[in-house]
């Protein structure tokens, strides 16, 4: 667990869709301990990305390796219990309770007793922000801003090295994102987390990145601290760290 | 606090060692003892599932923890934060006792009223639209229902042909067995078409359809509803009824006795193929069998395609208007659309059936 490790290291990157060319030799790399913001207009990729990181999405060209392991040819069954993945919807298993939902990776991964597996998950829950009543509901009966939080808990039932987050606070009120940000803020400095998060909340971005990467043109435009963003000439970039939000969330 | 006073020698506080991992916490459960406090100095390693372990132990001991670096302080106060309390929610009983299941079925029963009930009155909203088009026929969605019309119409005439005409074999080769054994081959002429025409034409034409677009139409209105694409309509001043299922229902009206009539068709010329190989009995014998056959049988037959028609589209788009907001509805509603219009059908046929009987056709 040294510092400065990569942990995410992702190679001349190339995604088409068709004649669209989404990822154009895109390179980023994760370091242990960091969180990563990614920004970017809505079609630069954002979730393609973090699909191809975790071997979702067949890149056309390029390499991506997680631990050192490449993702699509290496042997992934052990990095699957070191990552965790939390999908925009929450993509909850619907046959589940929300509790059985975060079994299922303790299941997988952890020789655990059935009473353990239960405490533990039912502490994830609470852990996400979740009341101990919705442990035992079906995601359909679930809001969105609460299958959000049990998505997160079951990203985080194996406490993974990596945390992937697709637009974890979009759709949250702003206590509950403020929360949020606090529950990552605590997680990476107790368990050495590192973090990649897709998010357009600039709250989030500035209270948990220490770096950001910008996504334009198929490449990582600019990477850089949140004050580097700020200095950073390209109109895009610009205008979002520059815009009315963008003020509001820095004065706060 | 109770293993406190009792345990007889309390030991110094404990030193906890190593890693307090996810990956160990079945092994270092047994490990804690009865110690006066808890020195975790030397643990190396903590992740949640180690906190919650130490945590959980201290509680029950009443004991203090020592020792923490402040990361490992921050996780085990964010952990303690958020370990519900010990009592848990009783599960449900999971016994199902006479009472209760006297219970389900009640409950079962008024859903399945209230369900029939809702039908029939989406039944009359679609009559009342129908209606309403008659009198403003500049108001029907044309092109949609041209597109329902090919759908559920056209693309359905091979599959319908074939399945007629596999059924029109059928029948020719088992009645002929059955027939030779009286010297009355030339009945199964009377066989073939009577039963083809009167009944099994129609019926498993409908029952394909029933199959086929019932499930599309829930599966279709359904996934708008989902997408809230219906209530966009509503808030616009769209009705749904006059958008999305009159066209379907309208569609289906007029192609399914047009599917019947195919279905007829096909099955008389699969049966006649198969007396002609079979039997001896030359197309043109079949013919002027045929001919002597009571026209009634035909228009009894098609007769009840609108009927059938009504049946599956209604039950199909009602299905797809009671979709949820979630995926699963949406699967659950469609099955039980084909379900639903099968079944109808089915006893639909049946009370034709005693009506044209008591009617003497």
């Amino acid at each position: 667990m040294t510092a400065g490790e990569t942990v995410i290291e992702v190679r001349g990157l190339v995604n088409k869709f068709g004649k669209s060319v989404v990822h154009n030799g895109l390179d980023i790399d994760l370091m242990r301990g960091e969180v990563l913001g990614v920004v970017g207009a809505s079609g630069t990729g954002k979730s393609v990305l973090l699909r191809s990181i975790v071997g979702l999405q067949k890149p056309n060209a390029g390499s991506v390796k997680v631990f050192g392991t490449d993702v699509l040819k290496g042997d992934m069954v052990a990095t699957r219990s070191r990552w965790g993945v939390m999908f925009q919807g929450g993509a909850l298993f619907s046959a589940l309770t929300v509790r059985e939902n975060v079994e299922v990776p303790l299941k997988l991964h952890a020789d655990l007793s059935a009473d353990m597996r239960r405490s533990l998950a039912e502490l994830k829950l609470s852990m996400a922000g979740l009341p101990a009543k919705a442990a035992n509901m079906y995601p359909s009966e679930l809001s969105g801003g609460m299958r959000k939080r049990a998505g997160l808990a079951r990203a985080l039932a194996l406490d993974p090295e990596i945390l992937l987050l697709d637009e974890p606070t979009a759709g949250l009120d702003p206590i509950a994102a403020s929360e949020f940000d606090a529950l990552i803020g605590t997680l990476r400095k107790a368990l050495n987390l590192s973090v990649f998060l897709v998010t357009h909340d600039l709250d989030t971005l500035h209270a948990t990145c220490e770096r950001i990467a910008v996504l334009a043109r198929g490449k990582v435009l600019v990477t850089g601290t949140m004050k580097e963003m700020l200095a950073v000439d390209d109109p895009w970039v610009h205008a979002y760290f520059h815009g009315p939000r963008a003020h509001a969330a820095l004065a706060g | 606090m109770a293993s406190k006073l009792i345990t007889p020698s309390l030991g110094p506080a404990k030193r906890l060692e190593g890693d307090y991992v996810l990956a160990r916490v079945t092994a270092l459960q047994s490990d804690f003892g009865a110690p006066e406090g808890i020195n975790i100095e030397g643990v190396t390693a903590l992740d949640t599932a180690g906190a919650w372990l130490i945590l959980s132990n201290a509680a029950r001991l009443g004991v203090e923890i020592t020792g923490a670096t402040p990361a490992q302080a921050a996780l085990l106060d964010a952990v303690r934060a958020a370990m519900p309390p010990d009592k848990r929610p009783k599960r449900p009983p999971r016994h199902v006792e006479l009472l209760e299941w006297i219970e389900k079925l009640g409950r079962a029963t008024t859903a399945e009223m209230r369900d029939l009930a809702h039908i029939i009155s989406f039944f009359g909203e679609v009559v009342v639209a129908l209606a309403l088009t008659l009198i403003r026929p500049w108001r029907l969605r044309f092109t949609s229902m041209v597109f329902h019309m090919q759908e559920t119409g056209l693309n359905a005439v091979p599959i319908v042909a074939l399945m007629s005409f596999l059924i029109g074999i059928v029948l020719a080769y088992q009645g002929a067995d059955q027939l030779r054994q009286f010297g009355a081959e030339v009945y199964v002429v009377d066989l073939i078409s009577i039963s083809i025409l009167r009944e099994l034409g129609i019926l498993l034409t409908a029952i394909i359809v029933a199959g086929r677009s019932a499930s599309a139409f829930t599966a279709a209105i359904g996934s708008m509803k989902m997408q809230e694409e219906v209530d966009a309509m509503r808030t616009l001043g769209l009705d749904p009824i006059e958008v999305l299922v009159l066209p379907r229902v309208l569609a289906l009206l007029f192609m399914l006795p047009v599917l019947g009539l195919i279905a007829d068709l096909s099955g008389l010329l699969g049966g006649a193929l198969m007396a002609w190989n079979e039997l001896g009995i030359s197309p043109g014998m079949f013919q002027v069998r045929l001919l002597d056959i009571d026209v009634n049988h035909f228009l009894v037959g098609l007769a009840k395609a609108p009927f059938f028609a009504l049946i599956i589209s209604v039950v199909g788009c009602f299905q797809g208007m009671q979709v949820k907001n979630n995926a699963e509805s949406l699967g659950r509603l469609t099955s039980r659309a084909v379900v639903q219009a099968i079944f109808m059908v089915i006893l639909a046929d049946a009370a034709f059936s005693i009506l044209f009987a008591a009617a003497g056709l």
